[in-house]
């Protein structure tokens, strides 16, 4: 489970180091790096339970599960393989 | 002409005169008849998939009819990539080797960014196997070893030209109706193998479906020969927006002839009939190779693709393989080598049940443990394309970010995915795995390919797959007891007596102690092991590994 009670060490500077990180990007560039910022701490974190949880609570609720199959469209489709002339 | 009045030469020419093989109309008897002619097993489609189905079945002592409506092998390249499993399966149908002989073997991939290396991956990374983690060979070159090696065996009966325009199915087989260009003919079949490809009319005749999801995306496939040397090795090389083909990905190939195949994604907006174009193509391939190089275009196609399965794979009598069961996206090289895998798995069960050995209930287990390897194939595909083609903005920030974390840190490298290439599936909770009840560690799982392995038979070099029975094998590490002799259709394989596991790799592998006990199916899937096991034990999992109990 993903630990959710306080844990960071200087709750305060965490944040201010956080949006000082962003400072002089634009809005994608900071979206880029919060992006890159979530690939390294799941690593770091490692646990897929853990990441699975952490997923939920971010996304407010129950967050859709990849399907194993794969199959969430239902139209039957021919894959074409046009050869050229 | 008569295919089996064509030259053995002819199989082994060059490109283009095994690609002009055409492969004449020969009436059958079958056509005079006054009512349907009956056949055990009747497969439709002279693919990888259908004749390595029909050469198994042969060897085993069946009769097969394949029926196919054209009359060449495939036109391009297409499937270019075997994998080692599909290789191993060949082997056992007698013409791996052949494979191998003419194919480009490759174990060493690589991925680029932009023009940097990101990372290297060896897909085989260790010794004492016999054959590598894939070979890329022309599926027309593929096809016509298998051409070759079917109309060797006098249980097949290639019939080209026979178009099937109707099949009627019921409990117990099926009645096909055939259009040749001296009319039409009936065929009632115990058996039906639908191996008639992605578009199979066979399904579409049954009404049924192959259903999930296809890609927005176009790609073009382009096969260049190369005048001269060529300076890229014998590896598979992706970029990701490579400064030749900004913001889609690229694919670099080597065939044999000093063919390469390159893979250009286009984008869903690239207009098809323009690309395909020889004009619009030669650009492209200027900017990957350089304006100076001397090259020909051999073969080009665009293509989207779709990652879809049928519901089943079993229905009555009517069995489908390979792309008519399920389809793939082409990263990962899942599409024959799985189809391959398909025909293997059910072709020992179709013998064993048309020689009274098993009840119909074996042939069903195919359903359930194709469809399984089928999922795992698909899921496989569909995630390395979700990631070289993200769908949505924040998929795209994702897949960038990943690449660039991956210029530096390791962990990013795993999450990249340029295609997870093809591996059996081990089909893991199969009904006919018997549960381990003894502690192993090793992934030799039952449901598990066996692991190849190096071993010497007096004094002669050989390789554990190789040593292995055409029905069940029991590997025995050490002397077997007397009781093992006497197992219906099983081999006894004695490791240290019947062969010698030199460098220790077979027990390495397996696990293994002395009296170590695997008990391997005739397609090499694991299906038991034990430390020490009693004869009960072992008829037990062999009845179960045949579906009588």
């Amino acid at each position: 489970m993903l630990n959710t009670a306080p844990h960071l060490q200087a709750c305060d500077d965490f944040y201010e180091a956080l949006i000082a990180a962003h400072q002089g990007l634009t809005t994608p560039e900071s979206h880029a790096m919060n992006a890159r910022l979530v690939l390294l701490l799941a690593n770091h974190i490692g646990d897929q339970a853990t990441l699975q949880h952490a997923l939920q609570l971010a996304r407010g609720g129950a967050a859709p599960t990849a399907d194993r199959r794969a199959s969430q469209a239902v139209t039957p489709v021919v894959p074409t393989h046009a050869v050229a002339a | 002409m008569n295919p089996r009045d064509i030259p053995a030469e002819a199989f082994h020419a060059s490109g283009a005169e095994v690609q002009a093989l055409d492969f004449g109309y020969v009436r059958s008897p079958d056509q005079d008849r006054a009512t349907p002619a009956q056949h055990p097993i009747v497969v439709i489609g002279a693919g990888p998939v259908g004749l390595s189905l029909a050469i198994d079945l042969a060897q085993r002592g069946q009769r097969v009819v394949v029926l196919d409506n054209d009359h060449k092998l495939s036109i391009g390249s297409r499937a270019i990539c075997f994998a080692k499993r599909t290789l191993e399966i060949w082997d056992r149908l007698g013409v791996g080797q052949r494979m191998v002989d003419k194919g480009v073997s490759w174990n060493l991939g690589k991925v680029f960014l932009k023009d940097e290396q990101l990372y290297e991956f060896n897909l085989l990374p260790e010794e004492g196997h016999e054959r590598p983690a894939f070979i890329n060979l022309q599926q027309y070159y593929a096809e016509a070893y298998l051409v070759e090696r079917a109309l060797q065996l006098p249980g097949i009966d290639i019939r080209w030209h026979n178009k099937v325009t109707a099949v009627e199915s019921r409990a117990d087989g099926a009645l096909l109706s055939i259009d040749t260009p001296e009319g039409a003919y009936q065929i009632d079949a115990q058996w039906l193998v639908a191996c008639d490809g992605a578009r199979s009319h066979t399904r579409q005749m049954l009404g049924l479906e192959s259903k999930g999801r296809i890609f927005q995306d176009r790609f073009l496939i382009a096969d260049v020969k190369l005048a001269g040397d060529a300076d890229f090795p014998t590896e598979r090389w992706f970029w990701f927006d490579p400064p030749f083909h900004p913001n889609q990905s690229v694919l670099l190939h080597r065939q044999p002839d000093n063919v390469w195949r390159i893979d250009f994604q286009l984008g869903w907006d690239a207009d098809p009939e323009e690309e395909k174009k020889p004009e619009n193509i030669i650009p492209r391939v200027k900017a990957l190779l350089g304006a100076d190089a001397q090259f020909e275009l051999d073969w080009a196609s665009v293509y989207t693709f779709a990652c879809l399965r049928m519901d089943q794979f079993v229905h009555d009598r009517v069995i489908f393989a390979g792309d008519s069961a399920h389809g793939v996206s082409p990263f990962g090289a899942r599409g024959a080598n799985s189809g391959v895998q398909d025909a293997e798995n059910l072709a020992w069960k179709l013998d064993w049940v048309l020689q009274g050995r098993a009840s119909p209930a074996l042939v069903s287990t195919y359903g359930p443990e194709r469809e399984y390897a089928a999922d795992e194939n698909l899921c496989n595909s569909t995630r390395a394309t979700d990631f070289i083609t993200p769908k949505s903005e924040v998929s795209r920030l994702f897949r960038d970010a990943a690449l660039h974390l991956a210029r530096e840190h390791a962990f990013a490298r795993r999450i990249v995915n340029s295609g997870r290439l093809s591996v059996p599936a081990t089909l893991h909770q199969s009904p006919l795995n018997t549960p381990d009840t003894d502690t192993f560690v090793s992934t030799q799982v039952p449901g598990a390919v066996l692991l190849d392995a190096p071993l010497t038979k007096q004094g002669q070099p050989t390789w554990l797959l190789r040593e292995l029975g055409s029905d069940f094998t029991l590997v025995v590490f050490g002397p077997a007891p007397a009781w093992a002799r006497d197992l219906p259709g099983a081999k006894v394989l004695q490791i240290g007596i019947d062969v010698i596991d030199h460098q220790a790799l077979a027990a390495q592998r397996l696990d293994a102690l002395p009296r170590t006990v695997y008990l391997v199916r005739p397609d090499q899937h694991v299906c038991a092991r034990w430390r020490t096991p009693t004869e009960a034990a072992v008829r037990s999992a062999l009845a179960r590994a045949t579906a009588a109990a």
